[in-house]
């Protein structure tokens, strides 16, 4: 595998950075832009901005937040939240996106996925996938951060993802978010194990050995981060340096 | 102030080269003229998507004899991830396809398993660290200021094979299969990673290039 990337998650609503618990219960923490760049003046690998209510109220006010950040971040920045069609694709792109995250609307109409894919490239179609236990060792894939039942098995929708040209898939665990209970590992391994693109954990990463179990039993590719950076719990220094303590490959800042 | 010319064939996004280029001091042009190109003092070549699908976007635009007589006009050029492939002969992703042919070799897919045969993921996505082939020093090159081992952000799935060992200037390593990193060949450089998506190393890596033009034009 490439070095383990460690991932900035910054949930948007409106102007604020803001952090719930099962996507919900939401605290502002404050301006995303300056904690993008104190995030990339730290030396995160990447940055992830999910617009978390977008598509609850059909908009979509990501793209001046981009537009700010990649001015000054020479990072890859993924961007989620309310998109919906190949314009609003182009649109994020065309203010710094350099990838797009997708969930909702990859739900109601999977072409998108392949739209998305031959227009700009997989590289460019991360599928977001919003997770929760639906019985032993299966899963729900969710809309409407873990509102919205979709009906549809996480893993196998995973695989469709894939199979029609998603080139990430980000993986929620709706369980875990914002609890810092740890990753769901057996949710993270059972799409590594049949997807062949990377996968991004997210969900639950409360401390620095919790990355570490994502990354050797859950051969999650990547790990976004949000909770335990926001609040300041674990300087990123520390979580670079335990990972590698710990063998995990990541890269040297 | 290094005037750079970004070549716009509607390929990708150029809105982040641009801006890493304008942040090193850079006074960009995007062009798609190939009057304007071939009269550049320095250009940078972007792409991204499928080998042929580039050329074929080159070929409606009338650009691909432009820029081959750039390329070999000893004038600086950096040709970045796809724009680095299509820098060699030939592409094997979708078919054959020719490219600029300015390096010799060809573009290969990645092996699809790791040394040992077991599957890994591809596209090779991420941060790997670069180091100079055997033989080879970075001095005098753009990867002048960049200490190796330091790590570059890659986004691809096929792999430049130079001909010639001499055009290889860095390899990176993905589970034992080493990958091109960067080619050389005089003025002309090509980088697989993205130095406007790799931080604080990828704006030194533009930097020098931008010190190479100025240079050059002096």
């Amino acid at each position: 595998m490439a070095n383990v990337r460690l991932i900035a998650r910054l949930d948007i609503k409106g102007p604020n950075l803001i952090k719930g618990v099962h996507l919900e219960g939401l605290r502002v923490i404050g301006d995303p832009n300056d904690r993008a760049r104190e995030y990339y003046d730290a030396g995160i690998d990447e940055i992830v901005y999910m617009d978390i209510v977008a598509s609850l109220y059909n908009r979509n006010s990501l793209a001046d937040i981009v537009e700010r950040t990649a001015r000054h971040i020479f990072i890859p920045i993924t961007v989620g939240g309310g998109i919906r069609t190949i314009e609003d694709v182009a649109r994020l792109l065309r203010s710094g996106a350099d990838k797009v995250a997708i969930n909702t609307a990859a739900i109601r109409r999977p072409e998108l996925i392949s739209e998305v894919a031959t227009r700009f490239g997989s590289q460019c179609m991360v599928l977001s996938i919003e997770a929760k236990s639906s019985g032993p060792a299966t899963w729900e894939a969710f809309t409407d951060n873990g509102r919205e039942h979709t009906g549809r098995d996480a893993v196998g929708w995973a695989q469709e993802g894939v199979a029609r040209g998603a080139g990430e898939i980000l993986l929620t665990s709706i369980d875990r978010e914002g609890t810092r209970r740890g990753l769901d590992i057996d949710l993270i391994r059972a799409v590594s194990r049949v997807v062949s693109v990377p996968v991004i954990a997210s969900g639950g990463m409360g401390s620095i050995d919790h990355l570490i179990a994502a990354v050797k039993e859950g051969c999650a590719d990547a790990v976004a981060m949000a909770d335990i950076l926001h609040y300041r719990r674990v300087p990123l220094a520390e979580i670079r340096a335990g990972a590698r303590a710990a063998g995990l490959p990541v890269r040297a800042a | 102030m290094s005037k750079i010319t970004v070549v716009d064939y509607g390929v990708g996004n150029l809105l982040s080269v641009t801006r890493a280029l304008a942040e090193c001091g850079a006074e960009v042009t995007l062009s798609g003229d190939p009057q304007h190109i071939a009269a550049a003092p320095a250009i940078v070549l972007p792409g991204v998507g499928a080998f042929g699908d580039c050329m074929i976007e080159l070929e409606r635009r009338g650009l691909v004899e432009p820029l081959k007589a750039y390329l070999r006009s000893d004038r600086p050029a950096l040709g970045i991830c796809v724009g680095m492939q299509i820098l060699l002969e030939i592409g094997e992703e979708f078919g054959e396809h020719a490219g600029l042919g300015i390096i010799r070799g060809r573009v290969r897919a990645i092996p699809n398993t790791r040394t040992d045969g077991i599957p890994h993921k591809i596209p090779h996505i991420g941060w790997s660290e670069i180091y100079p082939p055997p033989g080879r020093c970075w001095e005098n090159t753009i990867l002048a200021p960049v200490r190796p081992g330091s790590c570059c952000y890659f986004v691809h799935s096929f792999t430049a094979e130079p001909a010639d060992p001499g055009n290889r200037l860095a390899d990176c390593d993905y589970d034992g299969r080493t990958v091109c990193a960067a080619v050389d060949l005089g003025a002309v450089s090509g980088v697989q990673f993205h130095p406007e998506k790799s931080g604080v190393v990828g704006l030194a890596i533009l930097n020098r290039f931008l010190d190479m033009t100025d240079a050059a034009s002096s």
